[in-house]
């Protein structure tokens, strides 16, 4: 069997590589270009950067395999950076690596592995497949911290037939031993936590640059409507978020919903925050259809624990009833659907439904 | 595997690797000494410096500069005219030039100089008329490369020059003649040329090492500063082994160029005939009457340059597309753009470059794999 990898430069994809060659497979390694500046240079920040795909071609070197870096620059301009732009415009807090996932990693790439040359796909990512007569299942990682399940729920029985993720089966520390023991150079290189077409780590400062509508000054209102203060663009909050507003009312205050498009935020009382479930869209299920016991356990964000709750077919999409009352859920995340350590599917968070109705709405 | 990327780089030849083995291990003088050792070093160095000038018909062997490869003689001949005296001289120069040429221009633009692109045609030729028409009183230096490296394609360089001296007779033409050397005939008398830039790993000498022609009387700013070598046009500490090699790779490339031309021009149309049994509509992207006998840069309708070259490395054949960049990911490469291609098409447009180690089978040999591939991914 000859494996693709799709290698960014850190140790859990080098080591990936590493485990698909001592299995005795042929391996190709793969780094994906996605962002440019304006000379058609790769960024020097945040993940794959110059720097990063060095690091993955000597580690393809060092493990004697041959390494080329694709060109997906266009597709992930349309398919993932105008779309973060558009969608945190219309209000929503998107999660541009699940869409990079979605479209570029498990779309493009993938479709692309046999004209390769490769039958399989595989990335370093923490999660696990299993097969069984039902087909294949998607799991959470063996080490719980670094479970990267969440961002993988859009993948079905096609995409999971034709990829391996053999560092889900690892704890974090083994990975970074056996890249050590291989003497590969991103043996000890630190976790990337930015996005990669972030050229300074923070993804406000792109929006300021790209979108400076985000960047506008605007006010502040209560629930009822009324200003109760001004800010200096919506670019700064994050649904949920208590402290810098600005703005002293005795009892805290919340942001509970952002409008870019008018240059609004709007805040209030902790329980005006609070959601009792959520409509999601494009949902997809891993085993292809919905499982017949709808009470799952559902993931809201990427680092959260997964709450009780009951999903409800409505029309294309899905709403999920919280058995409690969730905090600070923001359209345009994720809402993944677990039972246990498994994923059953997914989709996006389009909009919340509010325990108590806000005058506003 | 097969080797068809000798545009790139190709094969040290035997009598480069035997001149620097003579000099490897005492060799080492610094010829800038007043010692024995010293002496011996600069005995070589001008010797190399005299053949050189020799190999390439320049009248004298000072107007010989050597430098680290062809990239700096691009630099110090771009540069080292349009900023002669402080002055911010004007530069004109064709849209498909190599970036080591475009790339200094872009950057003296930058400082205050006049930069003038002349378009080329769709074949990738530049009208001389048009290159001469674009020559002002402020012009520092006129820059046509003898030959593509993308696509093969031989520029009227000695027409170009004609032109340049009707228009301004004092204005110096600069070729960069990096890619053809191996293949053309380069005579600075009969090119018509003021500045010459050789590089010699493209043909069969070592990396890091090159030359600038520069006519007597052309006045140049040193890019390089320092302890003045080269009569203060570059200076550094001179690479005797890597010159002596280059040296010797140029006298062995014009000994062997008739017959070179003859072998990789018949290994080549061999491997289009054959190609074409495969890829009908293949498309060559060169003129066929101007075109270096080692470069086959063709198109295969359909057919994504990036996959391709990536199955061709699994099937043993090396092979290149537009111009790499560091990271390795290919982009669109502007020669092609400048030649009216769109981005689809430059992005199906794949080069092969038979070298002076080719034999006569491998055309035949190569057409069938990369034949077989391309007939799998369409």
């Amino acid at each position: 069997m000859r494996a693709l990898v799709a290698m960014s430069g850190g140790v859990d994809s080098s080591v990936a590589a590493a485990l698909m060659l001592e299995d005795g497979h042929d391996v190709v390694g793969v780094t994906l270009k996605q962002w440019e500046g304006a000379a058609g240079e790769m960024p020097t920040a945040g993940c794959c950067t110059v720097a990063d795909a060095e690091d993955a071609g000597r580690v393809a070197a060092q493990l004697d395999m041959p390494y080329y870096v694709l060109d997906y620059v266009d597709e992930f301009r349309s398919e993932v950076v105008d779309r973060f732009g558009a969608d945190y415009m219309d209000g929503r807090t998107p999660n541009p690596c699940i869409e990079c996932n979605r479209t570029v990693r498990f779309r493009a790439l993938l479709e692309r592995t046999a004209a390769l040359g490769c039958d399989v796909l595989v990335t370093g990512h923490h999660a696990r497949i299993r097969r069984d007569d039902d087909g294949f299942h998607l799991l959470a990682a063996v080490d719980g911290s670094k479970d990267q399940s969440y961002v993988l729920h859009m993948l079905g029985q096609r995409e999971l037939a034709r990829i391996r993720l053999p560092v889900g089966e690892m704890r974090k520390d083994d990975v970074r031993r056996h890249a050590a023991r291989l003497g590969l150079r991103t043996a000890s290189k630190p976790d990337s936590q930015d996005l990669c077409f972030v050229r300074t780590g923070d993804y406000r400062d792109f929006l300021r640059e790209e979108f400076p509508e985000a960047a506008r000054p605007g006010v502040i209102v209560d629930t009822e409507g009324v200003e109760v203060g001004r800010h200096g663009g919506t670019v700064d909050f994050t649904i949920g978020q208590r402290k810098g507003l600005g703005v002293a009312l005795g009892e805290a205050r919340y942001v509970v919903d952002i409008e870019p498009s008018t240059a609004t935020i709007v805040i209030g009382r902790k329980r005006e925050l609070e959601v009792r479930g959520c409509v999601v869209e494009g949902v997809s299920f891993v085993a292809g259809a919905a499982p017949a016991d709808r009470s799952v356990s559902v993931k809201v964000r990427y680092r959260s624990r997964p709450v009780p709750g009951v999903l409800h077919q409505d029309g294309a999409a899905w709403r999920v009833d919280f058995t409690d009352p969730q905090l600070g859920i923001a359209p345009g995340q994720a809402a993944v659907f677990y039972r246990g350590d498994e994923v059953l599917g997914g989709g996006t968070i389009a909009r919340t439904l509010q325990s108590t109705r806000h005058p506003r709405y | 595997m097969l080797y068809l990327d000798h545009a790139a780089t190709t094969v040290l030849r035997p009598e480069a690797t035997e001149a620097m083995a003579a000099l490897a291990a005492d060799g080492y003088g610094n010829p800038s000494g007043l010692h024995g050792v010293s002496r011996r070093a600069k005995n070589v160095l001008e010797a190399a410096r005299e053949r050189a000038a020799d190999l390439i018909g320049a009248d004298h062997p000072l107007e010989i500069v050597f430098t680290g490869g062809g990239t700096e003689a691009d630099n110090l001949a771009i540069a080292g005219r349009a900023l002669v005296g402080g002055q911010r001289g004007g530069i004109v120069t064709v849209a498909t030039e190599h970036d080591a040429v475009l790339e200094t221009a872009r950057f003296l633009a930058t400082m205050g100089c006049d930069v003038t692109i002349v378009p080329v045609d769709r074949s990738g030729r530049v009208d001389p008329s048009a290159a001469g028409a674009a020559v002002t009183e402020g012009t520092a230096v006129v820059s046509v490369m003898t030959a593509n490296n993308e696509t093969g394609v031989v520029q009227p360089v000695a027409a170009v020059a004609e032109a340049v001296t009707a228009a301004a007779p004092t204005v110096p033409v600069h070729t960069d003649a990096v890619q053809a050397f191996i293949a053309e005939p380069v005579d600075v008398a009969a090119l018509g040329v003021s500045l010459l830039s050789l590089a010699a790993h493209k043909f069969g000498g070592p990396k890091g090492v090159g030359l600038l022609y520069v006519r007597n009387g052309v006045e140049l700013e040193p890019v390089l500063h320092g302890g003045g070598q080269e009569l203060g046009r570059r200076s550094g500490t001179h690479n005797v082994v890597g010159i002596t090699g280059m040296v010797a790779a140029m006298e062995a490339t014009v000994a062997d160029r008739n017959s070179y031309r003859h072998r990789v021009a018949a290994a080549r149309d061999a491997f289009e005939d054959g190609l074409r049994g495969y890829v009908p509509d293949l498309v060559v992207n060169a003129p066929l009457d101007a075109r270096l006998p080692q470069h086959s840069h063709v198109r295969f309708p359909g057919v994504g340059a990036e996959t391709l070259l990536i199955r061709l490395d699994q099937a043993g054949i090396a092979a290149a597309a537009g111009s790499a960049c560091h990271s390795g990911a290919i982009d669109i490469s502007h020669v092609l753009a400048a030649m009216g291609m769109t981005a689809v098409e430059a992005g199906e447009c794949v080069r092969f470059s038979f070298g002076w180690v080719t034999q006569s089978g491998d055309g035949p040999f190569a057409a069938d794999i990369v034949g077989k591939v391309v007939e799998d991914l369409r």
